[in-house]
């Protein structure tokens, strides 16, 4: 968010770089089931970004000290793939995605029915093959297809999506310029059945004004996210039926 | 960060908040006594002691001549820490930072880092080769809930008194780090469907989620954080931030 750029991000007639307006989001693509050992996962793609997210359990809890006798833990683990920056990046945890891992876990714990799996742990694994402005959204709303599609009860599927601020305009989904050259970006996710916010974090400079315009946009965009994370499952269990039934 | 609370306290706690009431006689928005003394370390270019009711942190400064990022050759570095040490709390245990620790030293960075409050420009020295690199460090000295608004204020009036040692290094005369304003984060906790403001450690036990919001002098927001497994809703949100604006005016106002 350094903003020192003469990059014209939005111009005059109020397009952004990549020809979007405003409150358009880039095209998504959601996939479930794309993997066969994984007890469910899911691709996603959010402009450029294309991850995958694969879920393991209900299974036993390690180390075991993290057990909860009274109900599973959600364990996500972000991982961005060495090549899927410009410059390679280091393999392993950094703190950056320590961090999103953890937000990420937290935000799924409150929809998945972890009051039915006593002392398991259900494991998320959220691998970034490519990186473009919007990776954490793009993973948590692969994520939750994922658990889905391990059968795991749930209240409601989460969709993720960002929405920011470049040259002084709130725009739905920042890619990678509007991100690094923009003043701010603000990532959410929410249970679309209620609106409630499970994910949320902001960096940048935001009056009163704008944030609640991007927060107004951010949730329609996860609405519309949350259309296509429905229909990837409803093709994934569609295609099943029909091989079972052959 | 968790440690068994009995049902009966725990009813009682909700049971009071019900009627705006908490166990510290706190109202739901009232924030513990804050007491903060600078320079309280010799050996670093800046430091400071707060104290949030029960609740201490320490922060030191310790600012270095290096080499600049390659992406960011006229810029100073800027970087904060924390640690929770076993000193402060049964449940912290020794070793490198476990993602409570990296949670909180980055968010409190987010709000330092996009608030501008240090003008890294003002921190090169021959650009493109040597800049001055500013690290904050916080260690958690006894914990009573809330770390992220302690340790945000310890670092925040630790840069606030900190001095760029030019003599020692032989680049110029000391001189105060320059500073923009000052970010002031504000946290708030979900206990039911009530959020209260400034959480101890009892509060955080039984609280459901959490949102930490920063904003500066003019009362724009530059980071927020949430955390925990429950969800907010976009009232809540609201009410919020209202409250972080208005309480971070406050608290700005008692720091200087």
């Amino acid at each position: 968010m350094s903003g020192h750029t003469d990059m014209v991000l939005v111009d005059e007639n109020g397009l952004r770089i990549d020809g979007r307006t405003a409150e358009q989001h880039r095209p998504f693509k959601v996939e479930a089931g794309v993997l066969n050992n994984a007890d469910g996962s899911a691709y996603v793609e959010i402009g450029k970004n294309k991850v995958l997210a694969a879920v393991y359990g209900p299974r036993e809890c390690h180390p075991r000290h993290l057990q909860n006798p009274t109900k599973a833990i959600v364990q996500c683990k972000y991982n961005m793939q060495s090549f899927s920056v410009s410059d390679r990046k280091r393999p392993g945890p950094d703190r950056r995605s320590i961090e999103i891992s953890k937000i990420i876990s937290e935000a799924l714990e409150k929809v998945v029915l972890t009051e039915l799996y006593p002392r398991a742990s259900i494991d998320v694994y959220i691998e970034i093959l490519q990186a473009n402005a919007g990776t954490r959204c793009a993973g948590l709303t692969a994520a939750s297809v994922a658990l889905a599609d391990a059968g795991i009860p749930m209240r409601d599927i989460v969709p993720a999506l960002a929405a920011g601020k470049a040259d002084g305009h709130v725009l739905l989904d920042l890619n990678k310029e509007e991100d690094n050259y923009g003043q701010a970006d603000v990532p959410i996710a929410i249970i679309p059945s209620t609106d409630e916010i499970v994910l949320l974090q902001m960096d940048g400079n935001m009056t009163r004004e704008e944030f609640d315009h991007g927060i107004e946009m951010a949730v329609a965009g996860c609405h519309e996210l949350h259309e296509l994370q429905k229909d990837a499952l409803k093709r994934r269990y569609s295609k099943k039926a029909e091989e079972g039934s052959e | 960060m968790t440690e068994m609370m009995s049902e009966i306290k725990r009813d009682h706690m909700m049971k009071m908040l019900e009627d705006g009431k908490r166990l510290d006689g706190r109202g739901v928005t009232d924030v513990r006594e804050i007491k903060v003394i600078t320079d309280v370390i010799e050996s670093a270019d800046g430091s400071a002691r707060v104290k949030m009711g029960k609740t201490e942190v320490i922060a030191g400064v310790k600012i270095i001549p290096g080499t600049p990022f390659p992406d960011t050759p006229n810029i100073g570095v800027l970087t904060t820490g924390a640690e929770l040490i076993p000193m402060a709390h049964p449940t912290f245990e020794s070793g490198p930072p476990g993602e409570d620790a990296i949670e909180l030293a980055r968010v409190v960075d987010r709000g330092i880092r996009e608030s501008g409050m240090v003008d890294v420009e003002a921190l090169c020295i021959v650009p493109g080769e040597e800049v001055w690199m500013c690290f904050v460090d916080i260690y958690a000295l006894d914990y009573d809930g809330n770390l992220f608004d302690a340790a945000n204020l310890a670092a925040v009036c630790a840069l606030k008194s900190a001095t760029i040692p030019g003599e020692q290094y032989g680049k110029g005369e000391n001189k105060p780090l320059p500073i923009t304003c000052t970010p002031i984060s504000i946290t708030e906790v979900k206990i039911g469907n009530t959020l209260i403001v400034d959480p101890n450690f009892d509060e955080e036990q039984i609280s459901t989620a959490r949102l930490t919001v920063t904003t500066d002098d003019v009362g724009n927001f530059r980071a927020m954080q949430k955390g925990g497994c429950g969800s907010i809703t976009l009232d809540e949100l609201s009410l919020c931030l209202d409250r972080a604006v208005e309480k971070g005016a406050e608290i700005r106002k008692i720091i200087g």
